[in-house]
């Protein structure tokens, strides 16, 4: 398969005193037909890491290819072939949908005409509606479809569901899995754990400045521990040592949270959950609460970092 | 429908302006409301009052306040009021007069009778001075021959006539410094100038967009004041209409420049507000809009003339009352030009996308 995007040794810092690093040494490369996430939590360096991929910021060192060229030689033809949906764009208030499109679709030597780029996104019956009437979801699906409206062959979406509700969230993911589905490449950022496994071919986790796990979503999930997570609480955690729990059968991780809450990633539910009742029998221990579920990229997260991704929201 | 980015992006520009009802009205409605109070102001009052104040009880005595003041009241162009010495000058420093009239004591034929107070600096105050003082002399030389006064009020000499070409000048400085920098600040603060430059928007294209819509605004505004002062006021333009219209445009050019190099790197609306007021506030005062330039000391006058208002409003001045033609107003032409090219090249260089 071709690359999409090649990036290497991307390293991005601000001057300052002290300078700030916002990307520090990023390496990635994104095939073309390929949905592929930045996934980390607020300032980490996705936004920075894009745009420098987007070329609306020069790196400090590194070497970024778009398609096979380079922004400093072929920036009007890497403009033609590609969308953008920056985070936080207001468009014009008094403009309606349709004009906005209008407006985005002349800027492209040829692409979609603006109701088949309202179609992609459902916004026809809002063809004639005023920007400033638009919901949330609405908004960010018309900056979409500005993104679409040239046709492009790679869609770069900066956190497109950051504060939607869950419809409109949903109905964004339907519009980014079609352009997927007519081959086309996606590059997104999300700090939404959920939005990258469902979107996501292949995810690359971010934490301060670099690259900390890169994979598809479900790998990287198996390479952390388990596939399934057992959260439990009791009521005197200290008697339970993390030997004896480790010892349970399938057992990969004993995690320890406050107030008595314990995690085990494991690989058979079904094998652990007998053994721990009996296992808290045995000490005397009792159950406060227990559930079970499938891992996320929330745990490989905090395994990888030992924090959360929400906590600097 | 026109598919070409620059006809798209002038036509986002006047839909966003004329679907904002209140910019229209700060645009063309104050200019025009300005236009009528001030107009209204100066326009078929009688002829102003002298006001002049006697002192009762001055060295003089009473009976010759009295005599003086039924000397002057024969003339209804003065208002004469007698007041104690502390209230007239009292009304003196605070305007409510424009002379004070003391007599003194002694009888004798050489000394004067009476004094004048007054502040020299106040054209008013001059002007009562000498009519007070004509009268009275001819009053005491009734034999003199009297020539008579014609009296004319045509176009072209009036305050409005002076006051037109000003407000069109601020009109046309507010309008570009705003129009121009105001609309750059908000799409930067909205992010939607990188937005637009994360497309294969050129960036000539946008600028070009900026300028075409500000002078087709600019032409509108001044035709606007123009037919109004007409109607309203019989403002006729009695110089050459090419110079004018080249001169409306340079304008145009020169205050869009003027607001582009202003709005080049501003961040914030706060800040590009900042410097606008920076920029226009010394122009209202020192160019002339209200009342002439020359009234600023001669040091400084070389200066004052190179200022783009002040360019604009001598040349729409000379081109509106004085009947210039476009060779007499080419000075003013090239420094508006200069202004224009210079400030763009800079802001050129200088322009910051996000």
């Amino acid at each position: 398969m071709n690359s999409a995007i090649h990036v290497s040794d991307l390293v991005k810092t601000y001057p300052g005193r002290p300078p700030v690093e916002a990307v520090r040494g990023v390496t990635l490369d994104v095939q073309v037909g390929e949905c592929f996430g930045l996934l980390g939590p607020n300032g980490a360096g996705k936004t920075t890491t894009l745009e420098i991929i987007e070329g609306l910021l020069a790196p400090t060192s590194g070497e970024v290819t778009v398609l096979g060229r380079s922004w400093a030689t072929h920036e009007p033809e890497l403009r033609e072939r590609m969308g953008i949906s920056l985070q936080e764009t207001r468009l014009s208030d008094k403009l309606t949908v349709r004009e906005t499109v209008t407006l985005f679709r002349s800027f492209y030597q040829k692409g979609l005409e603006p109701d088949v780029a309202l179609g992609l996104v459902s916004l026809n019956e809002k063809a004639r509606s005023f920007v400033d009437k638009l919901s949330g979801g609405q908004k960010q699906r018309l900056a979409v479809a500005c993104a679409l409206v040239g046709e492009p062959e790679l869609l770069f979406l900066d956190e497109p569901t950051t504060g939607l509700d869950p419809q409109s969230r949903r109905q964004l993911w339907d519009v980014i899995r079609d352009f997927k589905a007519r081959g086309r490449t996606v590059l997104l950022t999300t700090h939404y754990m959920d939005e990258a496994e469902r979107l996501a071919d292949r995810v690359a986790v971010i934490d301060q400045g670099k690259v900390i796990a890169l994979g598809t979503p479900h790998d990287l999930i198996l390479q952390v521990g388990g596939e399934h997570v057992i959260d439990f609480t009791v009521d005197a955690p200290a008697s339970l040592v993390d030997e004896s729990l480790q010892a349970l059968p399938t057992v990969k991780t004993v995690k320890r949270g406050s107030d008595g809450a314990l995690s085990l990633s494991v690989a058979e539910p079904a094998q652990v959950l007998p053994a721990l009742l009996i296992l808290l029998q045995k000490l005397s221990v009792k159950l406060l609460g227990l559930t079970t579920r499938t891992a996320t990229l929330e745990d490989v997260f905090v395994t990888l970092t030992g924090r959360h991704l929400r906590d600097t929201d | 429908m026109n598919r070409h980015p620059l006809y798209q992006l002038t036509l986002a520009r006047f839909r966003e302006f004329y679907r904002e009802p209140a910019a229209v009205f700060w645009v063309y409605g104050f200019p025009l409301l300005l236009a009528v109070a001030l107009g209204v102001a100066f326009r078929d009052r009688p002829v102003d009052k002298i006001t002049v104040d006697i002192v009762a009880d001055a060295a003089g005595g009473m009976a010759a306040a009295e005599e003086l003041a039924t000397k002057l009241r024969a003339n209804e162009q003065l208002k004469v009021n007698l007041n104690p010495d502390a209230t007239a000058k009292m009304r003196l420093r605070t305007a409510k007069t424009g002379l004070v009239i003391r007599p003194v004591a002694g009888d004798s034929v050489v000394s004067a009778k009476w004094e004048y107070q007054l502040d020299p600096n106040r054209p008013e105050c001059v002007l009562a001075r000498n009519a007070v003082d004509n009268l009275l002399l001819r009053s005491e030389a009734p034999q003199l021959p009297k020539p008579q006064d014609i009296t004319t009020d045509e176009p072209g000499g009036r305050y409005i006539d002076f006051l037109l070409p000003g407000l069109m000048g601020t009109n046309l400085m507010g309008g570009g410094l705003f129009g121009v920098g105001f609309v750059i600040v908000d799409l930067r603060v909205r992010k939607l100038l990188k937005r637009f430059l994360a497309t294969p928007m050129k960036k000539h294209h946008f600028l070009l967009s900026l300028l075409i819509s500000r002078l087709v605004f600019v032409m509108v505004e001044i035709g606007v004041l123009l037919v109004f002062a007409n109607l309203a006021f019989d403002v006729t333009v009695h110089g050459s209409w090419f110079a004018l219209l080249a001169l409306v445009f340079v304008s145009g050019l020169s205050f869009g420049g003027l607001g582009l190099l202003i709005a080049c790197r501003a961040k914030t609306i706060e800040t590009v507000s900042g410097l606008m007021n920076a920029v226009m506030l010394p122009m209202y005062v020192v160019s002339g809009v209200f009342f002439p330039s020359d009234k600023f000391p001669d040091i400084v006058q070389p200066l004052i003339q190179l200022l783009p208002l002040t360019a604009c409003i001598d040349g729409l001045r000379a081109i509106i009352n004085d009947g210039a033609s476009f060779a007499d107003v080419s000075r003013s032409f090239l420094v508006l030009l200069a202004w224009g090219v210079g400030s763009f090249a800079i802001a050129m260089r200088l322009f910051r996308w996000r």
